[in-house]
């Protein structure tokens, strides 16, 4: 073998004093350069890794991009303000295909390849449901943004997280008094058969007893439903009010199909925001609406009362007044839901901080500082409100919005308060070993 | 809800998917009748149609009925002219092998579906129906253009039914179906046949999409509930057969209608599976099929 270009001729590669004084003033540029100065006080500026399980195909691609969109916009504000302990925050996507199965070989990727300090994300409940245990197993903390129950279950496990988002039990009894007492007594259901539909189903009717109300018949439809005319028979002719929360592609065409079916001449209508989440609520065929009621997680319209920081968000996120992306007012967010996201972000910002995290060996006391963590208070960091937090079910609690459809445009007529959605916990997952 | 009307809702549900589906099918049963190609892809041509309906009736203004009538013009054109690309770069190159193309097929699926999630979005996007009246009965109210979405479809199928038995084309695409090689040997340019044939059936389900967005939205993913509907449709009518064809989605989309309103739609769609198993196992060839040769 010869060297005929001299690659291993080290007689060749001598040390020039141009490129030694290029190599020293490149040095120089890139320690005054902004950015690095912030992150220089930590012993270690490598950025803290979130690995993002997003919804990125599936029927739940409308929430990822939103979702993504927020968190982008949540981590460019933690990292111009100095990042997380002095370090800049990465985050890694990786698609869930909204399937249970691929959640949780997304959440293997991330403990193993990736090395991500944390997974972060996802909305649909049973890709929770189905990533859980793969956390727990890689004992990496799981921060979701789902809104189901099963985190304040506890029948997942200890490092599961719901800090951002009220979960549906908390919605539904902070809310009852108010359908009980405004749309009507005698309530149908209609839910999407699956876990997050279930906590509709299960936790509805006990609230409403509460209040003198009653659910007169529940009707399941499938999550990947496409019609849903056939449906509608099985509502009773009695029923005074139609309580419906759908998920999915679909939802526009429920929406359509209900006002067909009824006209100008129906029950009240009390709906779950995710029925229309990423849809214009000025569609063709939605008219019947207007009258009707819709929860809230954060209100899609920009309300005369809105907060300085959650007018600061809505830029920050990059949503109009109409809470449609700004410069295209076809594109429709998430936005009762995806201030979850940003809100999450700093409460894993605050409990890194707490633990003075330092990297994945720490992810137990991560946990532990999670857990104490027991009020979030409203501001910049938390738009939509303030909250509690329960770190033994891990489960936060905020207010909810109670919207009215007006000339094309959702109001705000009622705010719940924390103390409503409060009840007691069914477990505590402290006692479980980290 | 009493029977009587709702036995009507029902029955009205079911003939709207059967007239979608029937459509949709006979494109499926033209490209395994003629060409023995088994399209897996069949379904993302129905999506890309309805996708394309979205983008034309969207860029045109005015009143909503021009914008629809122009994508029920434009978009299968523009479905058919894609399959006929994808049957000249892909199918022609396997020379029609049938293990080949479910293959190749499956890949034209993922990649027509993934494309129009780059560019088009996870979202499902509303097309404003060319007109909306609300036809009022007694018990409910019913929407006037899902009538005469069963209307369209019927006129439809006719015209098909007229070109295949009616025209030289259709008697092209007969011989060929019959025998390819004696058609061949008659001076058949069998070749132009199967691009043809592979991009009206494409077509077919672009025309019953554009029909259907109005109703339910353009989205991504739309594809594969009709394309399962459709081989199951096209295997109990037996394949390459019009008229079993036809019969089968009137029967399926009838049963899935009542079904579904009177018990629950998954009672439906295993009712429709149990079909198929019954059918491939008692008439493999079909109700309407003949043995193959």
């Amino acid at each position: 073998m010869t060297d005929k270009n001299g690659f291993f001729d080290l007689s060749k590669s001598t040390l020039s004093r141009r490129t030694a004084l290029k190599g020293l003033a490149a040095g120089a540029g890139l320690a005054v350069a902004p950015g690095f100065i912030r992150y220089s006080q930590a012993q270690s500026s490598a950025p803290v890794k979130i690995g993002f399980q997003s919804h990125r195909t599936g029927i739940g691609a409308a929430y990822g991009r939103w979702y993504e969109k927020t968190t982008a916009a949540a981590v460019k504000a933690i990292n111009d303000a100095g990042g997380i302990n002095g370090r800049p925050v990465e985050v890694v996507i990786e698609d869930d295909g909204t399937d249970p199965a691929r959640g949780a070989e997304v959440v293997g990727k991330f403990a193993t390849q990736h090395k991500t300090d944390i997974v972060f994300g996802t909305l649909f409940s049973h890709v929770v449901i189905g990533s859980a245990p793969a956390a727990g197993e890689a004992k990496i903390p799981y921060f979701v943004v789902s809104e189901g129950h099963h985190v304040a279950s506890t029948k997942l496990n200890r490092y599961v997280f719901q800090p951002g988002i009220t979960d549906v039990k908390s919605q539904i009894q902070s809310m009852a008094p108010w359908i009980a007492a405004n749309a009507g007594k005698k309530v149908t259901q209609i839910f999407p058969d699956f876990a997050f539909g279930y906590d509709h189903r299960d936790y509805l009717p006990p609230a409403l007893k509460a209040q003198g109300a009653d659910v007169i018949a529940q009707i399941a439809i499938p999550p990947t439903e496409s019609s849903f005319t056939k449906y509608f028979p099985q509502i009773p002719a009695e029923t005074e009010v139609i309580y419906h929360v759908m998920v999915g592609p679909a939802v526009l065409t429920f929406v359509k199909e209900l006002g067909e079916f009824y006209g100008s001449n129906r029950p009240q209508l009390f709906g779950f925001m995710d029925s229309l989440e990423a849809t214009d609520i000025n569609s063709p065929g939605l008219e019947f609406l207007d009258g009707s009621h819709f929860w809230e997680g954060s209100p899609r319209y920009a309300q005369p009362d809105d907060s300085a920081a959650q007018k600061a968000y809505r830029a920050a996120v990059g949503i109009d007044d109409n809470g449609a992306a700004v410069g295209d007012p076809k594109d429709v967010s998430t936005a009762s839901h995806m201030f979850g996201c940003w809100e999450t972000l700093y409460v894993v910002k605050k409990a890194m901080e707490d633990a003075g995290y330092k990297g994945p060996e720490d992810r137990a006391k991560l946990v532990e500082a999670t857990e104490a963590l027991t009020e979030f208070a409203e501001g910049p960091e938390h738009p939509q409100g303030p909250k509690t937090f329960n770190g033994k079910i891990h489960q936060c609690f905020g207010i909810q919005n109670i919207s009215k459809v007006e000339g094309g445009k959702l109001k705000v007529v009622h705010k719940t308060k924390i103390e409503d959605g409060l009840y007691e916990p069914e477990g505590d997952y402290t006692t479980q070993a980290l | 809800m009493h029977f009587g009307p709702h036995l009507l809702l029902a029955a009205l549900e079911g003939l709207v998917t059967s007239a979608v589906l029937a459509l949709t099918a006979l494109g499926l049963s033209l490209v395994f009748g003629v060409m023995r190609v088994v399209n897996v892809a069949h379904g993302e041509f129905f999506m890309l149609g309805a996708v394309l309906a979205w983008a034309i009736s969207t860029a045109i203004s005015g009143h909503p009925a021009i914008g629809f009538l122009a994508a029920l013009v434009l978009a299968p054109l523009i479905v058919g002219a894609i399959a006929l690309v994808a049957e000249r770069l892909v199918l022609r190159r396997l020379n029609y092998n049938p293990e080949a193309t479910i293959v190749a097929t499956i890949g034209m699926l993922y990649i027509i579906q993934q494309l129009a999630l780059t560019f088009y979005g996870p979202e499902a996007r509303p097309v404003e129906p060319p007109f909306s009246y609300r036809i009022l009965l007694p018990w409910f109210g019913y929407s006037g253009y899902k009538l005469s979405v069963i209307a369209a479809s019927a006129l439809l199928l006719v015209a098909t039914w007229l070109v295949l038995t009616r025209t030289r084309i259709g008697l092209v695409m007969r011989a060929t179906q019959y025998d390819s090689e004696t058609a061949q040997a008659f001076g058949i340019p069998v070749d132009r046949v199967y691009g043809g044939v592979f991009a009206l059936g494409a077509m077919l389900a672009a025309i019953a999409a554009v029909l259907i967005v109005p109703i339910s939205q353009a989205h991504y993913l739309m594809g594969q509930d009709p394309l399962l509907l459709s081989f199951i449709v096209v295997i109990i009518g037996g394949l390459g057969s019009l008229r079993g064809t036809v019969v089968a989605a009137v029967l399926i989309g009838l049963s899935d209608g009542i079904i579904s309103v009177f018990f629950s739609p998954t009672l439906a769609k295993i009712i429709a599976t149990f079909l198929v198993a019954m059918v491939l196992v008692f008439r493999p060839q079909g109700l309407f099929g003949t043995e193959s040769r």
